[in-house]
């Protein structure tokens, strides 16, 4: 068991870490999630007595690292896959750390097989691709059979493969009751890996629940009801209807209503009784890396000027319709939950023509055969 | 966690990077051979040379006059122990794996001293038997007074500044830097305070000023009479530059964020 309490480390004017308290169980993959530069990395090392906290403390089964007895029988690390001397080979790399605790031979060979590095064990480490690096300190990692392990970032610079081995081995770790702390800026890889997240935004916790929970409060579905356009009372009728069943409705740009708190069964039959004709009722979903960029956004590190994430959380002109007369705070207000539309229309991935004749057609249409 | 653990794993590290044996093998080599060419040149050459040096001569120290280039390789070795630890993170994953910091230190010290050690007597009397077999008949002899001392204030000497090396390299944290600042200090340092009178006194504190009186034997006026110390008083001055630059590494290693 990892516990923080009000752990804050300050770089000069910058502060990296601000009074962060979590606690990280045992029998859990714990994922710890933040954009690029929000503290990740700094609290890991400060878990690991690398780093001194400017102020709070962080222990690990109730002690400091540092105080630690036989440290390495109790924690596992993989840091920075790059941390190794590159003219040593991957054999006496991780024998020259097992020795440190006194861990036999016997174990640096058993690792080797666990992480699939037995064919490069002879290898000097400068010439491992990243993939083969996280491979070797994971393999670092394991070394002391711990029963608290820390992994920054593992994946990153693995293949599809590899991230699936990771993610199984974290899985693994968790169901023999380790504790498993796996940081990563992956919210979809994470929520594939994880039980429970621990979100950070400049050094500040954002959330911290369970995998579920921060799926079922970040990503509330609604509703797109959308009454014929040939009936110009329909959607006020419509919307009446909703709002006195109980729903919350917004209005869209094109017309269309959002609905929340409305099954969409609920919806069609609310019409169906206020006699109002529909041409669309479809249910939308955010994605979970949307709810957790949308989570992040004002504390990401390093935007781009030209940053495409701009029109996820740029607020739309959601009017507030007539028979909505309370101001009410929206519980999901925002354009921010739209999937992104896929390229091409009518939902095909690309621009491709149903049938031979459509490229021809197209090509007649256009301004410059006409001319 | 045992200290022998510490000195094993140590000692697997530095078995196991090529840059170990390259500047050990450069500094014994480098020595041994440059030595052995001036003890020819001067055999040649002796009876050419002004008496003053005639009489000051010391066949001892002639044949480790290789030493001020091959304690540049010492240099590196040292540098390059404690460097390529910070320059490539591995101390990272050594105090991630073991949060000990002075017995991680304590440990490489030890193993690396005790390397350079052993590189520095081999290359002390082999120095010695190749440079008095050239000298022919200025030459002199382990029994001769002082010279037994002076061929193991070879090892001494050379192992003590592998230590300054790695020292200084603790403080810096980078080899590069450490390799910059240590040969200016030792190679150019004493040439530059020597050019005016008023400095010249310092230079004999120099740590490796000092220490390399261990690898003189005679103390004729016309070569020591400047000097306000003997063998061992100087190689005591280095021992207290060795100690200082340590001192100064495990402060920075247990006070900073690795």
């Amino acid at each position: 068991m990892i516990e923080a309490v009000g752990l804050t480390k300050r770089y000069g004017a910058k502060t990296a870490v601000d009074q962060l308290s979590f606690q990280v169980k045992p029998g859990h993959v714990t994922g710890f999630l933040g954009p690029n530069g929000s503290g990740k990395s700094t609290t890991m090392r400060m878990i690991l007595g690398l780093d001194r906290p400017t102020s709070g403390h962080v222990t690990i089964n109730g002690s400091p690292f540092r105080e630690l007895p036989n440290a390495q029988r109790h924690v596992g690390a993989l840091l920075d896959a790059k941390a190794v001397h590159g003219g040593r080979r991957a054999r006496t790399h991780l024998l020259s750390i097992a020795q440190l605790s006194g861990i036999p031979e016997k174990r640096v060979d058993e690792v080797l097989a666990v992480v699939g590095l037995q064919d490069a064990a002879r290898q000097r480490t400068k010439g491992f691709s990243l993939g083969m690096g996280q491979r070797l300190g994971i393999a670092t990692a394991l070394l002391g059979d711990p029963q608290v392990l820390l992994f920054d970032e593992p994946v990153n610079g693995l293949d599809p493969e590899g991230i699936l081995w990771v993610r199984n081995l974290m899985r693994r770790l968790a169901a023999e009751g380790r504790t498993v702390f796996v940081s990563s800026h992956l919210m979809s890889e994470m929520a594939l890996t994880a039980d429970h997240l621990i979100v950070i935004g400049r050094g500040r916790l954002l959330a911290d629940m369970g995998t579920q929970e921060f799926i079922a409060h970040n990503s509330a579905g609604f509703a797109r009801v959308r009454a014929a356009d040939t009936d110009p009372d329909g959607r006020d009728a419509l919307g009446t209807a909703l709002t006195r069943a109980g729903g919350r409705v917004l209005q869209e740009p094109d017309g269309a209503l959002r609905v929340t708190g409305l099954e969409l069964p609920r919806i069609s039959d609310l019409a169906h009784a206020a006699g109002v004709r529909l041409w669309e009722l479809s249910p939308h979903r955010a994605s979970l890396e949307e709810a957790y960029m949308r989570m992040t956004q004002s504390a990401v590190e390093y935007t781009s000027t030209d940053d495409p994430r701009a029109e996820l959380w740029e607020q739309d002109p959601l009017a507030l319709p007539a028979w909505e007369d309370e101001q009410a705070a929206p519980e999901v207000p925002r354009a921010a939950f739209f999937a992104p539309p896929p390229p091409g229309a009518g939902g095909s991935p690309f621009l491709m023509p149903s049938h031979p004749g459509e490229l021809a057609s197209t090509a007649k249409d256009s301004p410059e055969d006409t001319r | 966690m045992a200290f022998s653990a510490v000195l094993t794993s140590e000692w697997t590290k530095i078995r196991t990077v090529a840059s170990t044996s390259w500047t050990l093998a450069t500094a014994l080599l480098v020595t041994v051979a440059m030595g052995a060419g001036l003890c020819a040149v001067v055999n040649a050459t002796f009876d050419t040379m002004p008496e003053s040096q005639q009489i000051a001569f010391d066949p001892t120290q002639m044949s480790f006059s290789g030493m001020l280039f091959g304690q540049v390789a010492v240099l590196i070795f040292g540098a390059m122990v404690v460097g390529s630890e910070y320059s490539t993170g591995m101390i990272r994953s050594s105090l991630a794996a073991v949060p000990a910091r002075g017995a991680l230190l304590l440990g490489k010290l030890t193993v690396a001293t005790a390397l350079a050690l052993v590189v520095g007597l081999a290359t002390g009397f082999l120095s010695f038997f190749l440079g008095q077999a050239l000298l022919g008949e200025h030459s002199t002899t382990l029994g001769e007074e002082n010279v037994l001392r002076a061929v193991i204030g070879v090892g001494l000497y050379m192992a003590l500044l592998a230590v300054f090396a790695m020292g200084v390299s603790m403080m810096l944290r980078n080899t590069a830097a450490a390799i910059s600042i240590l040969i200016s200090f030792v190679l150019i340092l004493p040439i530059v305070l020597s050019l005016v009178d008023a400095t010249r006194k310092i230079a004999f504190y120099l740590p490796n000023q000092a220490g390399s009186a261990i690898m003189q034997t005679v103390s004729s006026p016309a070569v020591t009479s400047d000097a306000p110390y003997g063998p061992w008083g100087g190689l005591g001055i280095m021992v207290l530059w060795v100690a200082a630059a340590v001192l100064g590494g495990y402060l920075v290693l247990s006070r900073r964020d690795a």
